[in-house]
């Protein structure tokens, strides 16, 4: 179960926002989440804390194929974003390297910026601490959910290498 | 099936592919580069593999902070150098390298009907071709560096048809900020753009490559192109390899059709802070620029270089303004100054870089200070995509910039 603040933005917020390319010359994660969302909330980095929620209206991640942007959000101690949707690239990312995702509109429009929520992210539910409303997000495909069971793309990719070898 | 569904259906063993299938796809050429072609490579090693599937099917391109903008690049540079003289991958040093998407088709490396991906978001370039090409992060690129394959859903098609014919400024980048202005930023989420028309059949393949190169501005997976005449006699007269090219089925199924008549469409103005805020450039109003960027992997061929020296020639940029033009390519670069244009452009006032990404992500070689505006040939227009978080981009075609350049304000070339 994940219990955490919200920090709630609004539609197409881009690979440039969440991570600026300028600090790109390094890929260390724990580096980058010091400018995690730097541009468009310069103190993000500073207040956010462990197992805290991004949310977040239409596409979100749009723009770069940088994995530096999922990267950061979790080393900056995020602990899923929940979005009404997600642009692709980035969606792959997240789910490659573990970092939770859920579209739910329905949680977007009825959350607001500093509510408190707890998220089950087996079942997709998401319940508002401050307002009590709950809401269920989009289940992942089945063949997704293989790769977020085995823990990420490389520990599945290292399975099905081995399955192939035997 | 579409113009994508043939080529995933061919890539993944299938006779028939639908929107919505899973597949494991055959790739034909991985890309990367020196933002994140190292974390391609330390995921690759956590899977354990001493060689990559295929050297002759991996390619990394140091484009993006080279030559080398300060000590933490040079080693990620290094570190790519490194790794592919060890796997005997393609790889280019600075002083034959280019902007990877201005130098993969050039150099043959990506055919018609081939799959492509490329841990860099306008690896959809190539569907300029007729290849499948498109983005994904450094973690997809290093499983298939080990294994050859990736997982893709089958995206559903939208047909983008263009009729009619075109002013005399307007350009590919016009016609597809036009589009991506009409559905937005997310118009074409999760989805494949078609292009063609009588329009596109006369669109050159630079023309082409712009219009493919900004499909990712509208959220799209790919965007995509028959190969005719023009692209088999291209692609042939720089390969020995083979190819297939693929046409759509005329009862292909399209999740919509889109018609556009390109006799309507001005050259197009994308204004802050995103791609799909356009206007015709008459309707620009008065906005003074401290800068003018002319290359990119959206705009920096040789026929984008051609426009903006016929719009330069003979005239001075205005002194207030810095103009940098960045050919994509040594052979760019080169054809350019063959053809007179570099001289053009240094007698006119503009600077010239070797080819690299550079400012269009706010690398380096003319980053913006706050309060300052730049019109550019470039793909985005994000909150600090060229510097400052307090700095504004506007998106145009090469002719429009180089305009602009002369009169200190975004200008039409009509207007000069």
């Amino acid at each position: 179960m994940i219990s955490g603040r919200v920090y709630k933005y609004g539609d197409n917020v881009d690979t440039d926002a969440i991570i600026p390319a300028r600090y790109l010359n390094v890929s260390d994660p724990a580096e980058l989440a010091v400018h995690c969302m730097e541009d468009i909330d310069v103190n993000f980095a500073g207040k956010v804390q462990a197992g805290d929620i991004i949310m977040a209206g239409a596409n979100f991640g749009c723009g770069s194929s940088r994995e530096h942007a999922p990267l950061c959000i979790s080393a900056a101690g995020v602990s899923c974003v929940i979005a009404c949707t997600f642009a692709r690239i980035f969606f792959r990312n997240a789910i490659n390297i573990g970092l939770a995702l859920l579209e739910c509109p329905e949680a977007v429009e009825n959350t607001s910026d500093g509510d408190r929520l707890e998220v089950e992210l087996e079942t997709g539910n998401i319940r508002n601490l401050s307002t009590g409303k709950i809401f269920e997000a989009r289940p992942y495909p089945e063949f997704m959910r293989g790769i977020i069971k085995s823990g990420g793309l490389i520990q599945y990719t290292r399975q099905q290498l081995s399955a192939r070898q035997e | 099936m579409t113009l994508a569904e043939m080529i995933l259906a061919s890539h993944s063993h299938r006779e028939k592919v639908a929107p919505g299938e899973f597949l494991d796809v055959d790739i034909d050429m991985v890309l990367s580069n020196d933002i994140t072609g190292p974390i391609a490579i330390k995921e690759f090693t956590k899977i354990g593999l001493e060689r990559v599937f295929d050297p002759q099917k991996v390619v990394m391109v140091p484009d993006h902070f080279t030559p080398n903008k300060d000590i933490a690049s040079a080693e990620q540079a290094k570190m790519v150098r490194e790794f592919c003289n060890q796997q005997g991958c393609h790889y280019f040093e600075v002083g034959r390298v280019g902007i990877e998407h201005v130098l993969l088709h050039e150099q043959g490396l990506v055919l018609p009907g081939e799959v492509i991906i490329g841990a860099d978001s306008h690896t959809c370039t190539y569907g300029a071709l007729g290849a499948f090409a498109t983005g994904m992060g450094s973690t997809d690129i290093a499983t298939a560096m080990a294994t050859g394959k990736i997982w893709m859903k089958v995206p559903p098609t939208i047909r983008f048809n263009y009729h009619g014919t075109p002013g005399r400024w307007v350009s590919g980048k016009d016609y597809i900020l036009y589009a991506i202005g009409d559905i937005g930023v997310d118009g074409a989420l999760y989805s494949v753009m078609e292009f063609g028309g009588e329009a596109i059949d006369n669109l050159s393949l630079e023309g082409r490559f712009t219009m493919a190169n900004m499909a990712i501005e509208a959220g799209a997976k790919a965007g995509l192109f028959y190969a005719d005449q023009k692209t088999v006699e291209y692609a042939s007269s720089r390969t020995e390899r083979s190819f297939t090219v693929y046409k759509p089925d005329p009862c292909a199924e399209y999740a919509r059709v889109i018609e556009y008549d390109v006799s309507d469409i001005e050259p197009q103005v994308a204004f802050p802070h995103l791609p799909s805020n356009t206007r015709p450039v008459s309707q620009a109003g008065n906005i003074k620029i401290d800068q003018s960027v002319i290359g990119s992997c959206t705009n920096g061929r040789i026929e984008d270089l051609r426009v903006a020296a016929s719009v330069m020639e003979g005239k001075e940029v205005d002194h207030r303004v810095r103009c940098i033009i960045i050919p994509g390519s040594q052979d760019v670069y080169l054809q350019a100054l063959k053809e007179g244009l570099i001289e053009t452009f240094i007698r006119s006032g503009c600077s010239v870089s070797t080819p690299t990404c550079g400012p269009c992500l706010g690398g380096h070689m003319g980053i913006l200070a706050s309060g300052e505006k730049a019109i550019a040939t470039t793909n985005r227009n994000f909150v600090g995509r060229m510097g400052s978080p307090k700095s504004e981009v506007y998106l145009s075609n090469p002719a429009v910039a180089a305009a602009s350049a002369l009169t200190g304000r975004i200008t039409s070339p009509e207007n000069l």
